[in-house]
């Protein structure tokens, strides 16, 4: 039997006001345990919730990046459940009325396809602190540091069918609240979380199958594993004649398995009830205008932008235009040196590479444009050739800030060589020396330009024009014919 | 000089016309306070050497003329569910243990700068859950009037240190009445005021949507000196209004011309209602024609359904706010468990007392799930209901006149074990919270037997200031408010 995958997704997003949503503490990642706290986030007793007023801004403003629509009187709920990483015995969150609702995102996946997948609804809560277990013996130790710091939860309809839509989602979700300044995304640091909810049915079905909630995924890798896993679990037991319970599963990275944590008989009753400690709190009309005036240009328009201004390949202007730092680099680079081609060659091949092979995130790079672009005109000038051009700008780019372009090629006489009497006598001296070589290029072995032409390079210390060594090599085999 | 003889406003004249230092009169409630406490059991923790240190600095200052409020070098107690920096705060609980906060209630901040000498803490109800101040792990308090009987609640030892003289003036709580009854059965004067016009902020939560911190005293110019202290916008507590507050004291002129003042009918009509307390609390509308107000009989039919709105609002609430003490942060934790589960099971059984456990129960099935909507949303429903009813009434008239409580002070041991009969106390009180207004006790007379009656004043919401004032030209008209203890 052919199956379908059904998922839904709830993505929990950590804002990145410098305060939490209660109380004035960092919200920075990190720092000894229980120092980013006071008696507020902890919980103590007579304490009362402040809500910070940027939080209900940055959510509003990625409820209206995802076409949500606003609710205009805020308010929040209590969720009740006991556990030692929740001082207060209760997470504030919004239950009866969510600040967005009814949005949708639309997507590209990687395979070119176009999909659109419905939120439901967006809602602000506090995040729980994390608990610790000691090296030595049995003692669990409570850490409150992440204790307030904001979340938004975008909960989705359950529109995906593919992995490739639920990665092309969180990738677009990524790029939006970058573009918006929002939050960083980072799935490895747990300031973007998803939960993915799963069922499968067979092809045709209008209706859902029972479904699983995997929780703990922590990359977008993690992602595509732990759904590739839970689709052929179930697949498997309901072709066995089993049925799937409804629970929650929490993803192992390291079995690469998912294990119940809870089912559905089980489920907490959160008790949930409105929170009588933060008055409700309006969205004016003009706030919301204002937030929609500042609104960012985002990937989508950014990457057309790019075809059509710059001549950039609609895959080249979807990658670059989809990070806000690739997109910034871009843009920056080539207002200084106003070569959109070459620009766009060094990313996608370079950095690009870097991303793959050295785990570089967009967010770390750190090289200025104004260097890179310095860098660019040093290439165009033809001072330097492209192959040279890869030490040069894997140097500068995992550099210091003070790293010196000019000062580099200098001291590693890296400057392009396209001295035609040099290149001449070059191409003389491989000639002679590789007389076999020659034999197969006068029987009609062309391909063998090639290796003429490396072997010059080499000798050059590829530091030689390959268009002058190219011409080179191809008028002294010519020569030769004629003898 | 005997600092009992006089009230708290005239406690604060003397010092500041040097007839006494503050710390002379700090040792006098010291003194006092330690040696009766045996019997009144009216105080959890009295802070000798702090206060008396405190008061050692006050008096520098007023000297020096840094400070000119008039209760400066004046001493003050505070229930025990309001923290107090650096000194242990109870809510009359095991399961708060030695609970030391590392921070001031809101309030507090308030008190120490206007120069106020924090003396000890008083007893309670636990958690503030109980109509008698019999449900304190420290012991039931005594009511100075006759020490076998209760005290009121929940702030009973706030008001029975007025009347023991064990304090001059002190702060309480008010959920359902928890100021006003036990200011009722002790003859003093509690108000209560308007929700958030006090920050709640370090006020150990009962039931978040109606508790509100008020004082009480000897009389009504002394809860007003006191409002003019802790009133106010607070940035930590997001309940606190933010509007142009009231001078409370100066707002007192005794002129009640004018004034209109409803009966509710069906109150008087209670079953329950004492019939010397429907006499005594009827004549104080009398007192209060003569100087010039108008009295009128109201009616307040949904009144009635503020007791059972209340209990499942105030346990709801109570049900989240106590989660926090689940043994893990600080405060009791049991000895003996086997696992996380085990823990919160243990710690929460041995270290909550009986009442409170009820509520929580309560609460918790009163929110859970499949029947949230026939309880908490309905109770919702009555508040609004009531607020309108109360909206109405106030459209026409400036305040409503009733008994505080239906009887006089119930004996110790009575109550407890008629839970309902104890509920039932509240029913005058607990309307004004759940409409959030303004409300004073102040006494009116006694019963056959000597024990004090209470009459409650109640108004719109931010008329405190004419609340206030009306009890003030009842007390300048009568000397209910100055009999003491014999």
């Amino acid at each position: 039997m052919d199956w379908e995958i059904v998922m839904g997704l709830e993505v929990h997003v950590e804002l990145a006001t410098k305060t939490k949503i209660f109380c004035s503490c960092t919200t920075e990642f990190g720092g000894a345990p229980n120092t980013h706290c006071c008696p507020v986030c902890t919980g103590m007793p007579g304490t009362l919730p402040i809500l910070n007023k940027q939080v209900l801004e940055y959510a509003v403003r990625a409820g209206l990046a995802l076409n949500c629509d606003i609710t205009r009187y805020n308010k929040f709920d209590r969720k009740n459940y006991f556990y030692p990483d929740l001082p207060k015995a209760y997470q504030i969150s919004q239950l009866y009325l969510p600040f967005a609702q009814n949005g949708h995102v639309d997507l590209k996946t990687k395979s070119g396809k176009d999909v659109t997948i419905r939120i439901h609804e967006i809602h602000m809560e506090e995040d729980a602190g994390k608990l610790v277990h000691s090296m030595f013996g049995d003692a669990t130790y409570p850490d409150y540091n992440r204790c307030g710091v904001p979340l938004i939860e975008i909960v989705s309809e359950p529109d995906f069918r593919e992995t490739e839509e639920v990665i092309a989602y969180l990738a677009k979700l990524k790029s939006t609240f970058e573009y918006l300044g929002i939050s960083d995304c980072k799935m490895e640091q747990g300031s973007m979380r998803a939960d993915v909810n799963l069922s499968v049915r067979p092809k045709g079905s209008k209706e859902f199958g029972t479904r699983t909630e995997m929780k703990n995924i922590n990359s977008f890798k993690s992602i595509e594993r732990a759904i590739a896993f839970e689709s052929k679990r179930q697949i498997a037991l309901l072709e066995s004649g089993e049925r799937v319970i409804q629970e929650t599963r929490r993803w192992d990275e390291n079995k690469g398995k998912t294990f119940a944590m809870r089912s559905k008989e089980n489920a907490q009753d959160y008790r949930y009830f409105p929170e009588p400690d933060i008055p409700p709190v309006s969205i004016s009309e003009e706030e919301i205008q204002h937030y929609i005036s500042i609104c960012p240009e985002f990937a989508d328009a950014k990457a057309k932008r790019y075809v059509s201004d710059f001549g950039l390949s609609e895959e080249d202007a979807g990658i670059i235009a989809g990070s806000k730092y690739f997109a910034q680099l871009f843009e920056k680079t080539v207002e200084l040196c106003n070569d959109p081609s070459e620009v766009r060659y060094w990313i996608m091949t370079q950095i690009l590479y870097f991303m793959n092979e050295r785990n570089v995130q967009p967010e770390d790079i750190k090289l200025a444009p104004e260097k890179f672009a310095q860098f660019v005109n040093i290439v165009k000038a033809g001072r330097i050739n492209r192959q040279v051009g890869k030490t040069v700008f894997e140097n500068m780019f995992f550099g210091s800030d003070d790293f010196d372009i000019e000062k580099f090629i200098k001291d590693n006489e890296l400057e392009q060589v396209d001295d035609s009497e040099l290149i001449s006598k070059t191409v003389q001296n491989i000639i002679e020396s590789n007389p076999k070589a020659v034999e197969q290029y006068k029987s009609g072995q062309t391909k063998i330009v090639g290796f003429f032409i490396g072997q010059v390079m080499k000798q050059l210390k590829g530091k030689a024009n390959p268009a002058s060594v190219n011409k080179a090599v191809n008028d002294a085999l010519e020569n030769l014919k004629e003898d | 000089m005997d600092i009992f003889s006089m009230t708290a406003l005239e406690t604060g004249k003397a010092i500041k016309d040097g007839k006494i230092t503050a710390v002379e009169a700090t040792k006098q409630v010291l003194d006092s306070a330690e040696s009766k406490n045996d019997k009144i059991n009216a105080y959890i923790t009295i802070c000798r050497e702090k206060a008396l240190a405190q008061a050692e600095e006050v008096q520098k200052k007023i000297e020096s003329g840094e400070l000119t409020s008039p209760l400066a070098g004046v001493p003050i107690a505070i229930k025990d569910n309001i923290c107090t920096k650096g000194i242990k705060t109870t809510c009359a609980s095991r399961i708060l243990g030695d609970f030391t906060p590392v921070y001031n209630a809101t309030v507090m901040e308030k008190l120490n700068n206007a120069g106020m000498i924090t003396v000890g803490k008083l007893n309670m109800d636990e958690f503030a859950m109980g109509s008698t101040s019999e449900t304190s792990y420290y012991g039931a308090v005594h009511n100075p009037w006759d020490l076998n009987k209760v005290t009121g609640g929940s702030s009973g030892g706030s008001a029975s240190s007025v009347a023991g003289k064990m304090s001059l003036v002190t702060l309480g709580s008010d959920t359902g009445g928890s100021i006003r009854q036990p200011a009722s059965y002790c003859g003093v004067t509690g108000f209560k005021p308007t929700y958030g016009t006090v920050s709640r902020f370090g006020l150990i939560a009962y039931a978040s949507s109606l508790d509100q911190i008020g004082p009480i005293g000897k009389d009504a110019s002394d809860c007003a000196s006191i409002m003019d202290i802790i009133s106010g916008k607070d940035s930590m507590d997001g309940t606190s209004l933010d509007i142009d507050y009231p001078e409370y004291l100066s707002s007192l002129t005794g002129d009640v011309k004018g004034i209109k003042i409803g009966i509710p009918k069906e109150w008087y009509n209670n079953k329950g209602l004492d019939s010397e307390v429907a006499e005594k609390t009827r004549k104080v509308a009398e007192v209060l024609e003569k100087a010039g107000a108008v009295v009128e009989e109201i009616s307040l039919p949904f009144a009635e359904y503020a007791i059972p709105a209340y209990y499942i609002i105030a346990t709801a609430e109570a049900s989240s706010n106590l989660s926090r003490f689940d043994g893990v942060k600080y405060g009791f934790r049991a000895e003996n468990y086997s696992s996380l589960v085990d823990m919160y099971n243990a710690t929460r059984s041995e270290g909550f007392g009986k009442e409170v456990k009820k509520r929580i129960l309560l609460g918790t099935f009163v929110l859970s799930s499949g029947y949230y909507d026939a309880y908490y949303r309905k109770a919702l429903k009555v508040k609004a209901v009531i607020k309108k009813n109360f909206d109405e009434i106030f459209s026409e008239y400036d305040l409503i006149l009733c008994p505080t409580a239906p009887t006089t002070a119930p004996e110790i041991g009575k109550s407890l074990s008629n839970p309902l009969a104890m509920y039932l106390s509240d029913v005058f009180t607990v309307s004004a919270n759940i409409a959030g207004l303004p409300g004073i006790s102040m006494p009116c007379g006694f019963d056959k037997n000597g024990m004090p009656i209470g009459v409650q004043l109640m108004g719109q919401a931010l008329a405190d200031t004419k609340v206030l004032n009306t009890a003030y030209a009842y007390q300048q008209m009568t000397d209910y408010h100055k009999q003491e203890v014999k």
